[in-house]
């Protein structure tokens, strides 16, 4: 039994912030309502004054490395760093080795985050066999195992038709096709955003049409299939625009971006930082304050971490040997928190909409809600805390994050999951 | 001066300096016995991930010329052909006591990731697509001892600039002298933002037209490959320095270009015996100035 003090309750879907006690009974929300009174010597009791509770958070695009690259991560690691970032339902991407693009590997994952993940895992399948670009993956043995839905992340599906049957086949298992929008003709051997910063790093450049071109197909496919399309880590400009008139036309599409495509620029790379090497590439001013207006005009659904953990013998070489990816759980919330509400004043109920309610709606699950007798997941939050982001600090088995020594507002403070409080004042309990 | 990683970041005194000392260091090329105890004791590491003659020998000589131990190694016959990584190789550098390293690289940034890895000096011999410092520097020696001064030139750069570190370090390098630098290329070998740095001349003729220096780049034949450009010999006819262009050049402006040459594809070879050409001369003029740099960077109480 828990009983949460003073809390300033964010539901997100009313707007609004009720100043209330929450009272937890088993994995249920008992009551909420303004000062509860409560004589039992088991009750625990969390003092949420000047603190915001959230619905907790859901990703639906990260990278947990197991099986085949448990020297970066493992499904225990990857959960307990997505604990310290106030997520409790993560889906992880195929590309692991061997990949998930079969029912087998599908029930595997499963069965180990049953095991080791005090949080919900669920895998997301492959939309081709051995994410080979070549063959359509058994999609529906698959969904009947658990995924929920398909994606070739890392890679994108080259041949058009083949995306075009994903779509159409994904539509008989009512899941979205998770597109990774990358023309690899036009990213071949780039490095970083072409642009100012690669000219005078001498680095390869990637042009953002590398994305764009992909996702007005991708559109186009969408729209003809009426399929759903859901197109991750979107970074530019041009992509956030084609997304918008597709909206307009009526196509069936959702999109995310990440926390540091709408923060960070591509001077990070300056100095050679190989934890700024992610792919797609950091992109520009004007690609941030694109994609920041999108999320304003909900043109964006959702925030996904893209947490991608690599070893830090990995990240230690020389640029264009560096694997791209950051990891991404633990700074999520602050940098939305330090970019949109701090900095742009955006309402505090956006990041509910953003982290805890579009993410499921698009895998088709029902919203985590702060209400009486729902499920007891929600997330604490001190507004006020500022940090810097210290390796020593940081959960995961990868230490690759891109905010290293970036100083941060608010703080996920405690987390609670099915009645059960898997993080408390800053500490990992499970 | 720790480390000479590129041109980018130094000031113009401290590149004043350098070649300050080139000139001193040229007045020991042109004695008998070449031979100074500036880099006594010293050990002078050669580590060239890519093919080189001059910049490699330059080095070597220079190195030697002053007195140091000097050592060569080879990729193709080092451990990197059995997967050490260059981490590895710098701390096996480290252990092996090394002063200074002279690296050459194919990948941007490797001389950067090494100064940050290790405790020796580190010079950059060229990296990518990124910065051949000394090559700019020697390239400033020759303007400057030609034409007696290094401030307010109208330089052309001409041909593959997009993969062109040489072009990157001459642009940094001149323009902190407050010179007026014109690029001029195909559109697929110019970089995104280039006119930031540069003019972009829209011809070749306007780009080689009333300059006091043309600096031509040397082109890779497998761009052709990569379909950037189409053939040679059409090259040659609109980006290369050819007899046709030639009188729009002066008598009297330098043309330079850093080697080796693709005769007959970048510049003629009547062009190249001309006078005002200074290839081979830039040369010489390029130990002189890695003398310099190699100096600097050894003396302890500078770092």
């Amino acid at each position: 039994m828990i009983l949460i003090k003073n809390a300033n309750i964010v539901n997100g879907i009313d707007k609004t912030v009720q100043k209330a006690d929450i009272l937890i009974v088993d994995d249920r929300i008992e009551k909420i309502a303004p000062a509860i009174k409560i004589e039992n010597p088991k009750l625990e009791i969390i003092d949420a004054s000047e603190k915001y509770v959230f619905p907790s958070f859901t990703d639906i695009h990260c990278h947990l490395r197991e099986p085949g690259f448990e020297y970066k991560e493992d499904i225990r690691s990857g959960s307990l760093s997505a604990v310290a970032g106030g997520f409790t339902t993560i889906c992880c991407m195929p590309n692991t080795n061997p990949p998930i693009d079969n029912r087998a590997m599908v029930a595997y994952v499963r069965y180990r985050a049953k095991e080791v993940s005090p949080i919900e895992v669920l895998p997301i399948g492959a939309i081709t066999k051995g994410l080979n670009g070549e063959e359509l993956s058994e999609i529906g043995l698959m969904r009947e195992e658990g995924i929920v839905a398909i994606s070739d992340d890392g890679k994108c599906v080259m041949n058009a038709n083949l995306m075009r049957n994903a779509l159409l086949y994904a539509k008989d298992f009512s899941i979205p096709v998770i597109s990774h929008c990358e023309d690899t003709n036009l990213s071949e051997g780039g490095q970083m955003n072409l642009g100012f910063v690669s000219t005078t790093l001498g680095l390869r450049g990637i042009p953002r049409e590398a994305e764009s071109v992909i996702v007005a197909r991708d559109l186009l496919l969408a729209k003809e299939t009426k399929a759903h399309l859901h197109i991750t880590h979107v970074s530019t400009k041009e992509s956030v625009e084609l997304i918008r008139r597709a909206k307009e036309w009526g196509v069936n599409v959702t999109c995310d971006t990440c926390p540091h495509y709408i923060s960070l620029t591509e001077e990070e790379v300056i100095g050679f930082n190989t934890n700024a090497k992610v792919n797609p590439p950091l992109r520009t001013k004007e690609d941030v304050e694109a994609l920041i207006e999108a999320i304003k005009e909900g043109v964006i659904d959702c925030i996904a971490t893209d947490h991608a953990p690599h070893h830090k013998d990995e990240k230690n070489v020389e640029f264009n040997l560096a694997p791209s990816g950051t990891i991404g759980f633990e700074t999520a919330f602050a940098v939305l928190y330090t970019y949109l509400i701090k900095n742009r004043g955006f309402e505090i109920s956006k990041l509910v909409e953003l982290l805890s309610i579009n993410p499921r709606k698009i895998i088709n699950l029902k919203p985590n809600m702060i209400k009486e007798n729902q499920k007891a997941n929600l997330v604490i939050i001190d507004p006020n805390r500022e940090w810097e982001v210290k390796e020593e600090d940081i959960i995961s088995k990868s230490k690759n994050s891109v905010f290293l020594g970036k100083k941060l507002t608010s703080y996920v403070e405690a987390v609670i999951y099915e009645g059960k409080i898997l993080k408390k004042d800053g500490e990992i309990k499970c | 001066m720790k480390h000479l990683l590129g041109l980018k970041d130094l000031s113009k005194e401290e590149i004043l300096k350098i070649l300050n000392l080139a000139k001193d260091m040229k007045l020991i090329l042109k004695s008998e016995t070449k031979k100074t105890p500036h880099l006594q004791g010293y050990s002078v590491v050669l580590l060239f991930y890519e093919n080189s003659t001059r910049t490699r020998t330059s080095f070597e000589l220079a190195a030697k010329f002053m007195g140091a131990n000097t050592t060569s190694i080879s990729v193709a016959t080092s451990s990197v052909q059995k997967g050490e990584s260059l981490l590895d190789t710098v701390r096996t550098l480290e252990a092996l006591k090394t002063d200074v390293l002279i690296v050459r690289h194919s990948f941007s940034g490797a001389p950067h990731f090494i100064a940050q890895n290790c405790s020796f000096s580190v010079i950059n011999a060229g990296d990518g697509m990124n910065e051949h410092p000394t090559q700019a520097l020697l390239d400033m020696f020759t303007i400057r001892e030609r034409l007696g001064k290094l401030e307010n030139l109208k330089v052309a750069i001409i041909g593959d600039i997009l993969h062109s570190r040489v072009a990157r370090s001459n642009i940094w390098g001149l323009k902190k002298f407050g010179n007026e630098i014109t690029v001029y290329g195909p559109q697929t070998l110019l970089p995104p933002f280039i006119d930031k740095f540069a003019n972009v001349a829209s011809s070749l003729e306007e780009a080689v037209t009333n300059k006091d220096v043309v600096i031509d780049l040397r082109i890779q034949l497998e761009r052709q490959k990569r379909g950037l450009i189409s053939s040679k010999y059409e090259y040659y006819k609109f980006f290369g320095l050819n007899e046709d262009i030639y009188k729009f050049i002066s008598k009297d402006t330098l043309i330079m270009h850093p080697g080796p040459v693709n005769r007959g594809v970048e510049i003629s070879s009547d062009i190249m015996n001309l006078p005002n050409c200074t290839i081979e001369e830039q040369v010489t003029n390029g130990i002189a100035v890695r003398m310099a740099v190699l100096y600097l960077c050894t003396r302890k109480e500078a770092n």
